[in-house]
């Protein structure tokens, strides 16, 4: 079993996240393996290794197990207050388990995150697979409380568990031709059964290009809140990069790949009058067929304005200094 | 009681029904991580479902369903009412009543137009679904109230242009309307056609 390298703890979570707890063991049941779950899986904050894999909650609580992380530098952690577990592990869009706002939560259950492993390929000089373990490891992972924005014009502010997606991409040594990056998710219909729908073109697909994946706000996820990610939240890596609309942080990534030409997404191919490669968060570039200048907070009751890169202007506009965005959406 | 009576109470709890069960849902999980949301599908999902029905009333009628005739104009009631709510909750907490965004919406957002316009024509219909409007307009609100139709389109292509992938509820209600408008249709060209006279007269 593996232990991350601890740095300072992490901030305790504030009792008001944890309260909602209940309500979500109620709705759970434990239906999740907590049967193999070792104490040290609940206090230790790890990875379990394969002799556990039935374990991704803890026994004592039915939550996901603990992760100890290093808080991220100031200007990575917005002071705005923390939406409630409760909200952000029931509200979200992951199709692969239905296109409703609670179908996630609900039918997410059949995947299965561990063991995982993570296919590097492309323009690198060290492709290859990695165990999920071996790709985190090396890293220490760090709390990063950033602003999450969708494109359906409501917004969250999440306290992530991750590692700077540059890191990663660094060890395995991008080559000169790589100019994007690519993302895929799992594409499994024993574990993903609804995606026998084409509600997207499968696998999902995601993209950046290589300044934006190596800017150090672009994170890997593996945990929330302290804890590792339920599976509705991408269990167990995603990309998160605050600047952009929710769906460019891909789910459950299975495969990374250096490209020379700019991938095509998998929301491009559904819609590509409606969803560009960029996808930055900006007011002033409007969905088709609703407005970006407002959002709704998650918890709140009227909307507030919608800010430029979703606020990260200062830290990513010079990626986009010379580009129109209204073209390049 | 009249029988009329009895389907008009009934008519009248339907009518209402979704806030018993809209008041349930809050007290229960408090709507969800989205309640403006959620409370914005939930009315809008019924306004429609009032309209299906009251569209229902005339085609079960000729099926034999006399006694329903007396629902029709409350269920009507109901969607108007039911798209009232719905467009109250937009205006109030979408756009905070700020009327350059309502502008806006209205004029660039297609689905906001067409979901704007059936609830004008359904609000219209609502006014004059009165005695008194059925005495003044005469024969003129017969075809006055034909609007009900071209609402029910513009009610389902409002649905069809707001979702962002997976068609199939929206789908599921425009075939709906299409299946009500279309057995108008089928009755008008039966009551046309001389054959169908001909059976009707024996």
């Amino acid at each position: 079993m593996w232990i991350p390298k601890r740095g300072p703890i992490a901030k305790p979570i504030p009792s008001r996240e944890i309260t909602d707890e209940k309500l979500y063991l109620d709705r759970r049941a434990f239906l999740r393996g907590t049967a193999a779950a070792s104490v040290g899986v609940a206090v230790g904050g790890c990875f379990p290794s394969e002799e556990s894999e039935a374990a991704s909650s803890s026994a004592a609580t039915g939550l996901p197990a603990e992760l100890a992380a290093k808080p991220a530098p100031r200007h990575y952690r917005t002071e705005e207050p923390l939406t409630p577990w409760e909200a952000a592990t029931t509200y979200n869009n992951y199709y692969e388990f239905g296109t409703g706002k609670s179908d996630p939560a609900e039918n997410a259950h059949t995947l299965v995150p561990k063991p995982w492993s993570v296919a590097i390929e492309g323009e690198v000089a060290k492709p290859g697979v990695m165990s999920l373990e071996d790709l985190v490891k090396p890293h220490a992972l760090e709390e990063r409380i950033y602003r999450h924005r969708c494109v359906e014009a409501w917004s969250m502010v999440i306290p992530w568990i991750g590692i700077p997606l540059g890191e990663i991409l660094k060890r395995v040594e991008p080559t000169s031709k790589a100019r994007y990056v690519r993302f895929e998710t799992l594409y499994d219909k024993v574990q993903m059964p609804l995606t026998r729908r084409r509600a997207l073109p499968w696998p999902y697909r995601e993209g950046l290009r290589i300044d934006e994946a190596m800017h150090p706000l672009a994170i890997l996820a593996v945990g929330l809140y302290g804890r590792e990610l339920p599976n509705q939240n991408g269990a167990p890596l995603r990309l998160v990069v605050p600047w952009k609309y929710g769906f460019k942080g891909i789910k459950s990534i299975v495969k990374i790949e250096l490209t020379e030409r700019q991938p095509r997404t998998s929301w491009q191919g559904e819609n590509p009058r409606e969803y560009g490669f960029y996808a930055n968060v900006n007011p002033k570039v409007d969905h088709p067929r609703w407005s970006q200048k407002r959002e709704r907070r998650i918890g709140e009751w009227t909307k507030r304005p919608t800010l430029f890169l979703n606020g990260y202007e200062e830290e990513v506009g010079p990626l986009y200094a010379s580009m129109n965005l209204k073209r390049n959406f | 009681m009249k029988r009329p009576t009895q389907v008009r109470a009934i008519a009248w709890a339907a009518a209402f029904a979704p806030a018993l069960l809209l008041g349930w849902r809050a007290l229960d999980d408090g709507l969800g991580a989205n309640p403006v949301e959620e409370m914005t599908h939930f009315t809008g999902i019924w306004a429609l479902r009032m309209l299906v029905a009251c569209l229902s009333v005339t085609p079960l009628r000729r099926l034999g369903l006399v006694l329903l005739a007396p629902a029709r104009r409350i269920l009507g009631l109901a969607a108007c009412g039911w798209a009232t709510v719905h467009i109250s909750i937009y205006l109030a907490l979408d756009l905070g009543f700020d009327f350059g965004f309502v502008l806006e919406d209205i004029v660039e957002r297609p689905y906001i137009t067409v979901g704007f316009s059936a609830w004008l024509v359904l609000m219209t219909l609502a006014l004059t679904s009165t005695r008194g409007w059925q005495r003044r307009l005469g024969r003129r609100w017969v075809r006055l109230h034909r609007a009900v139709y071209p609402a029910a389109i513009l009610a389902a292509l409002h649905f069809i242009w707001l979702v962002k992938a997976d068609l199939r509820e929206p789908a599921f209600y425009a075939g709906m309307v299409a299946v009500l408008l279309g057995a108008r249709v089928v009755a008008q060209l039966r009551a046309r056609s001389p054959r169908a006279a001909a059976q009707t007269a024996t």
